[in-house]
């Protein structure tokens, strides 16, 4: 416990001449080595990404609900190479599905759960001064930043972005335009997400402050921890893949290219693959591609899920004022999941041909990963059982997150189950699935989330009533597109149809829903604007708050509102477990960690 | 519960049981998240701040959360075990014998579904991808005395009711999905490998056939059609089409 004890001084000495210390505008707030900074940075990065992504989306919906008709406002800004006369083409459609997908997951979500909340409220949790590798921190942030520049300026290369769909299945992403600014900005991104992992193990095991065991850990530093672990371990054999699609399309290798393939009835040879970007030698398999990005993406989901569930426990905590139910139960389920997310991989795949032994295998893992998923759910649900709800706006989104990410836990059920599949793989009733996890589940987690920490972030609050519009029109809306998805493939309609559906006789009664849809798209777009007006004019005009104005118990809330360089004006020390809130015989209803004991 | 899943009309032999199952999956999911979600209303609503100013530091008791958690486990090691496996396996192991099923291969490429017969001597001719063409999109060698009685379509798989189907499934370039949603059938076409997909189609009608894999710009106008006939218009069919070999 020494160089942690000398860490907390040297925050407590740090505290000190941090007003004899200026720092220059650049090195500050641009190049910044401060997790807050860096968190900070991530955030508004991140958020910009969800609303561009979330603005791709809203494009191609037109597309789905009137096909074939011009897209009104923004139709003749999209260049006559991708929409003609305001028409969208079958190629950008494919782009703006490919993009949104990568976008959603790789530059909004993770980013701003883990790069954004983790990097700015775990240090803060644990009590310590800052990450344990700051200039690593600040260097996963830039090549993020790099990865996601790569990423738009694809839109505007000879052919596009890449447009093979977020999974960029061979051969097809190989022989297709926008793919290799797609490679190249996977591994930026991939690179970030490594530097932080390996930067959140390690402040998590070295900086936590003085008795903040680990069973004392607040249930969102778990998560964190986790989830580190998912991104270092699943993350390398996704670059690796990466690189290998790369030299498939610039170097004329070939290891995801079979022999004898036969595009648009010319042979591929060797000689054109360099030229086009079609096959080498021939000789690889385009499944060996899938397994290597499953065994990335699956645990990617629970990247995206576990961080959520850490967010969503504090808020419970704190707004039920009272501890979470089974704390144990939580940390062993989460350390559970992240194991299990690693051998479940395949079951993206049961459509490509799979044997009874390996679909038995891959069946019977999911069917145990849900379990801890039952779990965790069940905890937060009871939890709430003798609480005093408090329901503040983070309050609301966090208890949203529980029948929201139910929906999408329970749906993965029939998919998870190879029989069923036959019938739902590749269709809406998947879209519907996984959205209802990421969507209204994480996404709606990460607002609980701004909400709560806003205060400490900025020293202000934001609206209550703003809130509430944000919450209550959010919601309903998101339902209203996720819901009809799950119909509409139960009814038998593929995804990433640029008509909709319309060739198809089996859709003829589906395709109402793309406008009803389109329609609550739009209007959830809408009720974003609340939220963002919220967010800016809070951080200049928000109520002043003190240090903990939700009277919360973790060691965030026992340092300044924003925090100072070096983050605690004294060395932290722990004394308790996470969530002693309304502990009987106590004064106030919550006896914070930093709390000292009473003689 | 099949009534409110609105699935597609079942035309296949096997899909009963995979509707069967998609029900009783559905049938657990409306059970748990029922019992979730009126749990979960009768807290927000019992232990509201105003209803509850206090909160109670040890909160739930009991052991109803295991008993939950131990009937979810029964019931999915039911579905796996009882249903999943075996279903799958039936599948993917117990294919029908060459000599009693309608033998076809098809053959993706984008956008199309190339289908070929083997012809009365039930014998596939010889391909070779040098003599591809958009004449002859599967590149057919019609000099092999195999392929002299071979007969070829595109994106019409015509086939008998009530004889087991089994469809050689492979593609010219990029993964393509084989999907038939009446039938309850779906394979991916993977380049490079040749995939065995079987079923007893049990219902006379015209089915199609959808991609049901992103293969490029033409994607969603990658539709194929199935004419289930019986076996008299079946037999007339391929004497039909044969007529066209001769000329």
């Amino acid at each position: 416990m020494d160089n942690v004890a000398t860490l907390g001084t040297a925050a407590h000495e740090h505290a000190h001449d941090h007003a004899h210390e200026e720092l220059g505008f650049w090195r500050k707030y641009v190049f910044s080595q401060d997790h807050k900074v860096i968190g900070i940075q991530y955030a508004f990065t991140s958020l910009l990404f969800l609303l561009f992504g979330f603005g791709l989306m809203m494009v191609m919906r037109y597309q789905l609900a009137y096909p074939g008709s011009p897209i009104p406002l923004i139709g003749n800004w999209l260049g006559s190479a991708n929409a003609p006369g305001g028409i969208m083409l079958p190629e950008f459609y494919n782009q703006l599905g490919a993009m949104h997908g990568t976008i959603m997951v790789f530059l909004g979500v993770v980013p701003l759960a883990v790069g954004g909340f983790g990097n700015f409220v775990m240090p803060l949790q644990i009590g310590a001064p800052d990450m344990a590798f700051p200039k690593l921190n600040m260097m996963s942030y830039w090549v993020y930043f790099v990865g996601g520049v790569v990423m738009l300026v694809s839109f505007f290369m000879t052919g596009g972005a890449a447009q093979s769909g977020w999974t960029s299945y061979p051969p097809l992403a190989v022989i297709s335009p926008g793919q290799t600014m797609w490679l190249i900005g996977m591994i930026f991104l991939i690179t970030s997400s490594l530097l932080g992992s390996v930067n959140f193990i390690v402040t998590i095991v070295q900086l936590r402050a003085r008795g903040l065991t680990w069973m004392r850990l607040p249930f969102f530093v778990w998560a964190q921890f986790v989830t580190s672990f998912l991104l270092l371990l699943a993350f390398p054999p996704l670059e690796a893949a990466g690189v290998m699609q790369l030299m498939d399309r610039v170097a004329g290798t070939s290891f995801f290219m079979p022999s004898g393939l036969v595009v648009s009835n010319q042979v591929a040879t060797s000689l054109t693959g360099v030229a086009t970007g079609a096959v080498g030698s021939g000789g690889g398999n385009p499944l060996l591609w899938q397994h290597l990005f499953w065994f990335l993406a699956h645990p990617e989901v629970y990247v995206l899920i576990l961080p959520a569930m850490g967010i969503v426990s504090e808020v419970i905590a704190n707004n039920t004022r009272k501890p979470l139910w089974g704390y144990r139960a939580l940390v062993y389920s989460v350390g559970f999941l992240g194991f299990m997310s690693f051998i479940v991989w395949a079951h993206h795949m049961f459509m490509t041909g799979m044997g009874t032994t390996m679909s038995a295998f891959f069946q019977t893992t999911t069917m145990i990963i849900s379990i801890p998923s039952v779990v965790i759910l069940t905890a937060l649900l009871l939890s709430l059982w003798g609480a005093s709800i408090r329901f503040t706006t983070p309050m609301l989104f966090a208890l949203a997150f529980l029948p929201m990410f139910g929906i999408g836990g329970l749906t993965g059920l029939p998919l998870g189950l190879a029989p069923s599949d036959i019938h739902l793989h590749d269709t809406y009733y998947v879209i519907g699935h996984f959205h209802y996890v990421v969507a209204p589940g994480t996404i709606f987690a990460l607002f609980a989330g701004i909400y709560y920490w806003f205060p400490k972030a900025t020293g202000r609050q934001m609206n209550e009533l703003l809130g509430r519009i944000h919450f209550w029109g959010s919601f309903v809306c998101i339902n209203l597109v996720f819901a009809p998805m799950l119909i509409q493939g139960l009814g038998g309609m593929n995804r990433r149809l640029y008509d909709g559906g319309m060739q198809y006789a089996l859709n003829a009664d589906l395709l109402k829903w793309n406008v009803v849809i389109g329609m609550a798209a739009w209007t959830l777009g809408l009720f974003q604007l609340p939220f963002i007006i919220n967010f800016i004019m809070s951080i200049k005009w928000g109520k002043p708050v003190d240090n903990n104005p939700w009277e919360a118990t973790t060691l965030e809330w026992s340092a300044p509102s924003p925090p100072g360089h070096g983050n605690f004006l004294t060395e932290p020390v722990v004394y308790r477990g996470p969530y002693e809130y309304s502990v009987p015989g106590a004064a106030q209803d919550f006896t914070p960690q930093f709390e000292p004991e009473r003689a | 519960m099949l009534n409110y899943l609105g699935l597609p009309i079942a035309a296949s032999e096997h899909a009963g049981e995979i509707d069967h199952m998609i029900s009783l999956v559905h049938w657990l999911m409306l059970l748990m998240f029922v019992g979730w979600g009126l749990f979960f209303i009768y807290v927000l609503f019992r232990f509201r701040k105003g209803a509850n100013p206090r909160a109670d530091y040890v909160g739930a008791k009991g052991k109803l959360s295991k008993g939950t958690e131990i009937a979810i486990v029964v019931a999915e090691v039911v579905l796996l075990v009882g249903y999943a496996i075996p279903a799958w396996a039936r599948r993917v192991q117990q294919f029908p014998a060459e000599s009693e099923a309608t033998v076809v291969r098809v053959i993706a490429e984008q956008f199309a579904w190339n289908i070929h017969y083997p012809g009365a001597d039930g014998r596939f001719g010889r391909t070779d991808i040098n003599r591809v063409s958009s004449e002859n999109p599967i590149g057919l060698d019609r000099t092999d005395p195999d392929a002299k009685d071979d007969l070829t379509t595109i994106n019409q798989l015509t086939l008998p009711v009530d004889r087991p189907v089994l469809v050689h499934l492979s593609s010219k370039d990029v993964i393509h999905s084989f999907g038939l949603f009446e039938m309850r059938v779906k394979q991916d076409a993977v380049p490079g490998l040749d995939m065995p997909v079987w079923f007893i189609p049990n219902r006379i009608g015209d089915y199609e056939i959808a991609c049901s894999q992103l293969c490029g710009l033409g994607h969603y106008r990658m539709r194929g059609f199935i004419n289930v006939k019986s076996e008299a218009d079946y037999r007339a069919f391929l004497a039909e089409e044969a007529k066209f070999l001769t000329q």
